[in-house]
């Protein structure tokens, strides 16, 4: 296992083994753990797989902690949220997740929460081995009342005062991304988010793919994460469904709005949560 | 008959210039861009929040990382790059925000209604909106006008418009110039360039000052010369209704 920033024991080729394998050996009860993708590309079956493996105690951190956070908050995996946006993109709210803010159903849920120029800062600092990151932003609002991760730092030449946040540095950074070369070169395309930054700012590292493929033929705009930054990686094709791997499948919007009901009630997201777990 | 979503769209839409350069988010400030882009603005620049760059597409996005936005982009950057290069530095002239409260100093809050730690209801959080308010030159409001959401002072600050009063922004070191005008169901408010509180400007057709006070909760003031919106065009609401969403 490799460590962010500094160490020397990076893997030279990842393993690619089974999606419930590579849970396994890289996501342990009361990890941080984060798992990005920017609507595009979100990895959901390895969000799935944490819910099988009823891992608990978990911190979660990701910018839009969106339907694959709500099933994991509902699933009793997570104890504490960090994140800028939660909601279902252009459908309404979360209510798993307020749920367990409101009722601490199905377990206690604490937050730490920012902006979304502030998360990806503190994911580009844990990516650049240093402990905070400057920006303008915060100023008048109030979440840094609330948010202790969020100071003030004395620009060392201007004495201009801009905001400071912390670095985030998660135990497992998880993504999905296109493709994959048998070295274990990871290549996606499309919006890309904060999926670089995130793998690069996490003690371990976890690639789901759509495929293995023998040459990682350029595509414009796409990035590439070396084989020696990733610890794992998973074959799984349709991993980031409901959402939607660009040049592989669409946006499944239906099943955004069906969650919708689905979490609005207990029951309904027990039985769903029964259908996922068998 | 013009819906208030269809009135709120077109007045938006008429708030932007061509060639300007236009922070999107979700909702009625996508449908009201994408219309500018239709109408008088067609080389309006769209950015999304995920990082797609001077955006074209065919259909109205459900989400703000929509794959036709993409696609239809003329770059795609990370969000990092987003926020970092191009928003921050000042380099979007307009952005559009909305929140479930306004104030009269035009602060918006999109956190909680209530207090922070046992809130009457939770909403989404921030997401860009703050640093939008801060750094873009100017911002548009898009909201309902209702009295709960229109409120003497949001119960949480997300997003900064004028603060407390009209020095506040020099004092915190935000850049652009704020809230330039507020679009509702019932009219349009603008800031007074003095005291920089939210003033009605303007009423749309059939909407009386009375109505507008009443879905105020502050004693709102009325400009001297108020004008009425003008209705929606027959072009405006046939582009509008044109417009269709994706998967939908």
């Amino acid at each position: 296992m490799r460590s962010a920033p500094t160490a020397t024991s990076f893997p030279l080729v990842p393993k690619i083994v089974p999606l419930a394998e590579a849970v396994a050996g890289l996501v342990r009860d009361g990890d941080t753990v984060a798992l990005e993708g920017f609507t595009h590309l979100i990895p959901f079956a390895a969000g799935h797989e944490i819910i099988r493996q009823r891992r608990r105690d978990l911190t979660l951190v990701r910018m839009t902690p969106d339907l694959i956070y709500d099933q994991l908050i509902g699933a009793g995996c997570a104890a504490k949220l960090v994140f800028s946006w939660g909601g279902n993109p252009g459908v309404g709210s979360l209510h798993r997740m307020r749920d367990a803010l409101a009722n601490a159903w199905p377990a206690p849920l604490a937050i730490e929460e920012h902006s979304h120029a502030g998360m990806a800062n503190r994911y580009v600092a844990g990516a650049s081995g240093l402990p905070f990151a400057v920006l303008r932003g915060y100023a008048g609002t109030d979440l840094p009342q609330h948010t202790p991760t969020i100071s003030v730092v004395t620009c060392p030449f201007t004495g201009e005062e801009l905001a400071a946040v912390r670095a985030l540095n998660p135990d497992v950074g998880i993504v999905h991304a296109q493709r994959a070369d048998r070295r274990g070169n990871v290549q996606l395309w499309g919006i890309v988010g904060v999926q670089k930054e995130v793998v690069l700012a996490s003690r371990r590292a976890l690639v789901t793919v759509e495929e293995i493929v023998d040459e990682l033929t350029p595509v414009p705009g796409a990035v590439v994460l070396p084989h020696w930054v990733v610890d794992t990686i998973a074959v799984v094709p349709g991993g980031a469904a409901p959402s939607y791997a660009q040049g592989y499948y669409d946006r499944d919007n239906a099943a955004y709005r069906v969650w919708d009901a689905i979490s609005r009630d207990r029951g309904a997201f027990r039985r769903w949560l029964a259908e996922v777990a068998a | 008959m013009i819906t208030p979503d269809e009135l709120m769209s077109v007045t938006a839409a008429r708030a932007l210039r061509d060639g300007q350069v236009c922070f999107v988010g979700i909702g009625l400030p996508s449908t009201a861009a994408n219309l500018a882009r239709r109408l008088h603005a067609p080389d309006l620049v769209l950015i999304y929040e995920s990082g797609t760059l001077d955006t074209r597409p065919d259909e109205l996005p459900l989400s703000i990382g929509d794959g036709g936005l993409a696609t239809s982009a003329l770059t795609v950057i990370s969000v990092p790059e987003v926020f970092n290069y191009w928003l921050q530095p000042g380099r979007i002239d307009v952005g559009f925000l909305s929140g479930a409260q306004i104030d009269r100093f035009g602060n918006l809050n999109t956190t909680v209604i209530g207090e922070y730690d046992e809130p009457v209801v939770r909403l989404p959080g921030a997401g860009g909106a703050p640093e939008i308010a801060a750094s873009c030159r100017e911002v548009v409001v898009v909201m309902r006008q209702r009295a709960r959401a229109f409120v003497e002072q949001v119960d949480f600050v997300t997003s900064v418009g004028f603060g407390t009063g009209p020095d506040d922004r020099e004092l915190l070191g935000l850049r652009g110039r704020g809230p330039t005008r507020v679009i509702t169901d019932l009219g349009v408010l603008e800031p007074d360039p003095e005291a920089k509180e939210l003033v009605l400007t303007s009423v749309h057709e059939g909407v009386s000052v009375e109505e507008v006070r009443a879905q105020t909760g502050w004693e709102l003031q009325v400009s001297a010369d108020l004008g009425v919106t003008a209705p929606p065009t027959e072009a405006e609401l046939a582009a509008l209704r044109s417009m269709t969403t994706v998967g939908s």
